[in-house]
């Protein structure tokens, strides 16, 4: 169903491996199978706590069609912690403005309003293949993951402590042993086939025509969604910019069309010419899509752990699937590592499921929202959609319903891993929800960001000068008053700060505990329950 | 927790049953049903609230499947 005149963006070649040699299936620590961005960006976040990994891939290829596109401001802080996020900021188109129209009209403008003091961009977009070629590139100069291509994972055995796994290559098959087997191999997942799991959710009765095309339009950067516009006989359609002047148009085509015929260069360029009116234009990669929104029930199947789309889908309408995958991987990588070097008990990975299961529901029920809003279900839901169209000019509560796709953000969990809610503070930045970046300047005057002053561990942000803390062990302070001064008042504002409050910061950016004051047996007992040691 | 209120709340009841009727004067079938969707969305927003609707709503699919004429 995929046609891609470009073919393949970047090759990598086999390489046969010591361990196919050994005679006997060797053991690994970690073995990551799926080398997509979020298999990379789980390997990599191992990698860098110095976990050593092996990452397995079925291709040899990346870059056939640029497939996933868009991604949000706390994908790109992921990224940057783990060293690629300035690279794809840079690389990226940003955007922030989205249009959508009705019919022939426009009735509804958005902008994403970046709020000045955040070091990423809201969204940029950028074709999938770029990012993982600087992920392979990140992967490989760590040194300690072992990148296999061409390794397709047959075969599944699980033990206790681990499972064995049997690997086709191309000089013939042979079998490694995981201590801890992390499943990225994507929608259609062998490890998921191998071990017979069953995905919960809806599959939605609809198809669309995915295209990215290459042309040289003077259009501004911004997401444009037509419902039922006149070139395309009234079904939506998307439009998204990329770098080098390649565009992403999605049409819907209705569940009944003929893939086949559908993807033929006459048929799309039909479609296209009706669309772009004359505009000159060559089709790059051209596919069709159904989508589901399900998840597998558990993540964590003893020592076998699900990640990104192997784990849970979305439709596309909300750029939810790449970039919940790599927010998998980030909370996934610390706790594995921990658990790896004997600083924390392996029920900690039990969290992984809790916490990234309640994101995967966030992303289905919004993304679930937005497909019943494009595609209705029935007649009486299709007038329902059309009225809100029909009122969202003069009506700002319809504009509020138009649901093209409710764009990414970081869910909070409900854990166990957070202390309790007991002090009072404002805002978002509360136990199990994500941090805010904040624009500091240091004692010279020296713009830093507070989300680059996060170490690879746990870390104590306190607010003033007075009666400086003195945190447990291995957790970095960081103090936020003469050293780290706040002249913006982003930090006070965000985290409702007082002087003397204090929070205490997970690996993966997210607070496991606040509280207006320092009280050293609290924070003790947060960071115990925020390792999986008891509840505190 | 805002209750739906069932009691007239109309001067004149029949004033605003026929404001109803006649919006729908002239329209077909497909015309009434799209007029239907903007009042509802209309009035919905104008109630603003989640557990009066859902009262609503609620109420009237009870009142279809009490008449049993089977919608």
């Amino acid at each position: 169903m995929t046609t891609g005149r470009d073919n393949a963006r970047f090759t990598f070649g086999y390489r046969r491996c010591a361990d196919q040699d050994a005679g006997q299936a060797v053991r690994h620590p970690v073995i990551v199978v799926g080398a997509g961005p979020v298999g990379l960006a789980t390997a990599i976040d191992l990698g860098r706590r110095g976990v050593p990994v092996v990452l397995l891939d079925d291709a040899d290829r990346i870059g056939e069609g640029s497939r996933g596109i868009c991604y949000s401001k706390r994908c790109l802080e992921i990224l940057d912690a783990l060293g690629v996020g300035q690279a794809v900021a840079e690389m990226g188109v940003r955007w922030q403005v989205g249009r959508v129209y009705f019919g022939d009209r426009e009735v509804y403008a958005f902008d994403l309003l970046p709020e000045p003091g955040h070091k990423m961009p809201a969204f940029v977009n950028l074709q999938q293949y770029y990012l993982e070629k600087l992920l392979v590139d990140r992967a490989e100069a760590l040194g300690n993951i072992d990148l296999r291509w061409r390794n397709q994972v047959v075969g599944l055995e699980r033990a206790a402590d681990g499972a064995t796994i049997d690997i086709e290559t191309p000089d013939g098959p042979y079998q490694l042993v995981a201590d801890w087997l992390i499943a990225a191999d994507g929608a259609r997942s062998a490890i998921r086939r191998l071990m017979g799991l069953d995905f919960i959710g809806e599959t939605f009765r609809d198809q669309f025509l995915i295209t990215d095309i290459r042309m040289a339009a003077e259009l501004p950067a911004e997401r444009r969604f037509w419902f039922e516009p006149p070139f395309h006989s009234g079904q939506s359609t998307l439009l998204h910019k990329q770098p080098d002047n390649v565009w992403r148009v999605d049409f819907q085509i209705g569940w009944d069309a003929d893939p086949e015929a559908e993807t033929k260069p006459d048929a799309v360029r039909a479609r296209l010419d009706r669309m772009l009116k004359g505009q000159a234009y060559e089709i790059e990669w051209v596919s069709v899509y159904t989508f589901q929104c399900r998840r597998l029930e558990r993540f964590v199947h003893d020592r076998v752990v699900f990640v990104g789309d192997a784990a849970h889908q979305v439709s596309p309408f909300g750029a939810r699937g790449g970039n919940s995958g790599i927010e998998d991987a980030h909370n996934l990588g610390w706790k594995l590592a921990m658990v790896l070097n004997g600083t924390a008990p392996a029920v900690l990975i039990e969290s992984y499921g809790s916490e990234r299961q309640q994101a995967a529901d966030d992303n289905i029920r919004h993304s679930t929202r937005s497909t019943d809003f494009l595609v209705p279900k029935s007649e009486g839901a299709r007038h329902l959609r059309n009225a809100v169209l029909d009122l969202a000019d003069a009506h700002d509560f319809a504009r509020r319903m138009v649901n093209s796709g409710r764009l990414h953000s970081a869910s909070a969990y409900a854990s166990r891993l957070s202390a309790a809610d007991s002090d009072d503070f404002a805002g978002a930045v509360r136990p199990g929800a994500p941090v805010l970046d904040a624009p500091l300047r240091d004692r010279a005057g020296q713009p830093l960001w507070l989300l680059d002053l996060l170490p690879d561990g746990f870390s104590l942000i306190h607010a003033g000068e007075e009666d400086r803390p003195d945190p447990p062990d291995g957790v970095t302070l960081i103090t936020i008053g003469e050293e780290l001064r706040d002249p913006g008042g982003h930090f006070t504002r965000r985290y409702d700060a007082t002087p003397g409050a204090c929070w205490l910061i997970r690996p993966d950016h997210y607070v496991a505990g606040c509280w207006r004051g320092f009280d050293r047996g609290v924070v003790e007992k947060a960071l115990r329950r925020a390792t999986g040691e008891g509840d505190g | 927790m805002a209750e739906l209120r069932n009691e007239s709340r109309f001067a004149d009841p029949d004033a605003a049953y026929n404001a109803l009727v006649d919006a729908h004067r002239g329209l077909d079938q497909q015309e009434s049903a799209v007029l239907n969707a903007r009042l509802v969305l209309l009035l919905a927003n104008h109630i603003g609230d989640i557990e009066v609707l859902a009262q609503a709503i609620a109420a009237a699919r009870q009142a279809g499947s009490r008449s049993g004429d089977g919608r």
